[in-house]
């Protein structure tokens, strides 16, 4: 059964639909009336939206159009705000605390676990999807569901990879990135030797810092919870991926301690760092840049997936998106129709190539999708909800978990290590008082 | 009998002051209260917290990032108190003076305090980018140093440029203020006190300073509460980095309420910043009410 998924099922029937068969084409309509029939909205429905700012203008448009279309369809008035994406977490909070403002929000991470008696249960929503469209990858589950209800419908994740310079790599002696932890030192002393080192951001940044630093620990072994949420931070692995972090810290630019978000971005673009890890916003600047040098340098750009580790799996995190509907929304039946709708093929496909790929999918059919076929650059991009594990890894997820990522625990212990503020030793230690904290509640 | 008391001027002026009260009790008295409140509760987001009385202090006082920003805090407010009181008072004084094109000039020192605190953050975050800093790049083409300064990423290094920062927007503010005391100082005096055969500094210390006491103690109470209370410029240039350096009790107020979602703990960082404030107003009203001093006399 699950070898021979729905999708394939679809596939291979597509061609029979001219034919004359059922096809898969009438198929998925009928099933899209049905979609539409299962959640009738209310009478008079108005649904307001607050979603995450777009990072490339695309994604916005698109997303945009394809709301309009839901209003077309269902006379359904939609009306989307857009918010940067750190502040829609507060704006969320609040609208969950005194029970009044948009009916869904898009937002970032567990948000979902930190007041999930808030919202409406989506697992008709999620059902539907996920048996429609291959099912949904494993960590939709650990940032979505509570105790067997989905509380939330993902919409993707903001993939984040590595960004680097082809050139360089191959004149270094490498045929293709490497996908062990040696071979990735080894390939960051290259850049480094060649003028153009890597730089990955220390400071509070909360994108890019957290990404690579998690997924520094975790290659290891290392983890800030086990299952049942003892805080277990202080350990060999940890100290391992410290003493690792600190050789590869030799190799960067100067700076990175104070490095935000876009610090990166800008350092890439001006040629002055071979490897970052980033969004694939580096590659969509680079590619549509007025400025000829810069337009060159698209050529050039690589993406990589992060080496794995001794623990032998894939261990990133990247930015996940939520959909939440909350309790208080007067027409949550317009609202799930609302959601169903956008993840729906028709919709998600064009919105994630619009958005060339920015936002990665949470349903596995659309690994299909035209957009990775149409750009090979973009691969690494389309794993990354395949290959992330939670933030909150591998304890549970809620408050704590999202308290302590909020407090930069893991990115100022590994800041604190390899810069040498503190011997690894300190610096587990510290991260593991201030998480407790977090935990003991 | 209602006539009676409409006449009747307390009544009257009870009557005339509750709509003022009314706003002050909820615009001022709620919030603070609620967030002291919440100070002493474990409130999270999205969730109601119960009592736990002393629990968040006891916690606070045991974490080491929030004794790292109660001391950056009060380091940042002292150091850059000091300077931009005295390269202030020097612009006052230096503005107070005869100069060709005075209002001209006067405008344009109130620019920095013009600008949007968050538009001049984003200038400084460029001035101390690590990799696109002009001040570096200038530097390095003048042959004087052979690294970009890495700014923000020193710890003291980082504490000493946020605060450079704040005293460059603070400094219009205590200028213009003091400016305005300086020319309630009749001339007079001066003329009197030179006749007396006294010095540019005598001048300065018995006669400007005196009369001044009153504006610096209400210009220097403001510009202390701005900065211990400052968010932006921190937010936008460091988010507190490197290793929490310049974290300050406010960001790292908003970093556990809003994005760690514990509101009770972010309170109590907030409320405990209220007895150094409560403390620097006092100092303040203890200056103004130093009259006698101002007339020549003594403390008592």
């Amino acid at each position: 059964m699950s070898k021979f998924s729905r999708r394939d099922f679809l596939k291979t029937t597509a061609s029979a639909a001219a034919a004359g068969t059922l096809g898969a084409g009438s198929a998925m309509w009928s099933e899209n009336a049905l979609a539409q029939s299962k959640w009738a909205p209310e009478k008079g429905a108005t649904l307001r939206v607050l979603r995450w700012k777009r990072f490339v203008q695309g994604d916005e448009d698109q997303w945009l159009a394809n709301t309009k279309k839901f209003t077309e369809k269902t006379g359904i008035p939609v009306r989307v705000d857009s918010e940067g994406w750190e502040d829609v977490r507060p704006k969320a909070a609040v609208a969950a605390n005194v029970g009044s403002g948009p009916d869904i929000i898009i937002s970032t991470f567990e948000d979902a676990h930190q007041y999930p008696d808030k919202l409406a249960d989506v697992t008709d929503v999620c059902n539907y999807l996920g048996g429609k469209y291959g099912g949904w990858y494993d960590v939709c589950k650990d940032y979505c569901m509570e105790k067997g209800k989905w509380i939330a419908v993902p919409m993707g994740c903001a993939g984040n990879a590595i960004v680097h310079r082809i050139g360089a790599m191959k004149e270094a002696g490498f045929s293709e990135f490497p996908k062990d932890l040696a071979g990735f030192l080894k390939l960051a002393q290259a850049y480094k030797a060649k003028g153009i080192p890597p730089g990955f951001a220390l400071g509070n940044a909360t994108g890019d810092g957290n990404v690579w630093c998690h997924w520094l620990v975790w290659s290891h072994g290392g983890k800030m919870v086990d299952t049942k949420g003892n805080v277990v931070i202080a350990s060999p692995e940890t100290e391992a991926a410290l003493n690792y972090g600190k050789q590869l810290y030799e190799t960067f630019i100067q700076g990175t301690l104070s490095w935000l978000d876009p610090n990166n971005n800008k350092a890439f673009l001006d040629g002055q760092i071979g490897m970052t890890a980033n969004g694939i916003s580096i590659y969509y600047a680079a590619k549509n840049s007025p400025d000829a040098k810069i337009k060159a340098m698209a050529e050039d750009i690589g993406h990589a997936n992060f080496p794995v580790g001794p623990i032998g799996r894939t261990t990133e995190l990247n930015l996940f998106f939520p959909m939440m509907l909350f309790k208080y929304s007067k027409y949550p039946n317009a609202a799930k129709a609302y959601l169903a709708f956008m993840m729906e093929k028709e919709q998600y496909e064009p919105w994630q190539a619009a958005s060339i790929g920015y936002v990665s999918h949470p349903l596995k059919a659309y690994e299909q999708s035209p957009l990775w076929k149409s750009e090979p650059k973009n691969l690494p991009y389309s794993n990354s909800m395949k290959i992330m594990l939670p933030n909150g890894y591998s304890g549970p997820m809620g408050y704590a978990s999202a308290a302590t990522m909020a407090d930069f625990i893991m990115v100022n212990m590994v800041a604190e290590a390899v810069s040498g503020s503190k011997t690894p030793k300190e610096a587990m230690e510290r991260a593991k008082a201030r998480a407790e904290r977090y935990y003991k509640v | 009998m209602l006539s009676r008391y409409l006449n009747n001027r307390n009544v009257l002026g009870l009557l005339f002051m509750l709509p003022a009260g009314a706003l002050l009790l909820i615009f001022l008295t709620y919030p603070l209260g609620l967030g002291t409140w919440l100070g002493f509760t474990d409130a999270k987001v999205g969730r109601a917290g119960v009592w736990v009385g002393l629990d968040n202090f006891r916690f606070l006082w045991g974490d080491e990032v929030t004794r790292l920003a109660l001391f950056n805090t009060i380091f940042y407010t002292v150091v850059a108190s000091i300077v931009k009181f005295a390269l202030g008072l020097w612009l006052a004084l230096l503005l107070n003076r005869n100069l060709p094109f005075k209002s001209f000039v006067r405008a344009i020192v109130l620019l920095p305090f013009i600008v949007p605190t968050a538009l001049s953050a984003l200038a400084f975050w460029w001035i101390y980018d690590a990799q696109f800093s002009i001040v570096s790049w200038s530097l390095m083409k003048m042959g004087i140093i052979h690294q970009y300064i890495d700014f923000l990423g020193e710890p003291w290094l980082a504490r000493f440029s946020t605060i450079a920062a704040n005293i460059w927007r603070g400094i219009p503010f205590v200028a213009i203020c003091l400016l305005a005391g300086l020319q309630t100082i009749s001339p007079s005096l001066y003329e009197a006190a030179a006749l007396d055969g006294a010095t540019p500094w005598q001048r300065f210390r018995y006669v400007t300073l005196p009369l001044l006491t009153p504006v610096i103690a209400v210009v220097m109470t403001f510009s202390v509460l701005f900065t211990f209370t400052d968010f932006q410029l921190i937010y936008v240039i460091t988010r507190g980095g490197p290793l929490n350096s310049t974290h300050l009790m406010a960001t790292l107020s908003f970093q556990r309420a809003i994005s760690g979602g514990s509101l009770g703990e972010g309170a109590a960082i907030a409320t405990a910043m209220v007895p150094f404030l409560l403390a620097a107003i006092l100092v303040s009203y203890y200056g103004l009410q130093r009259r006698t001093w101002q007339q020549g006399g003594t403390d008592r």
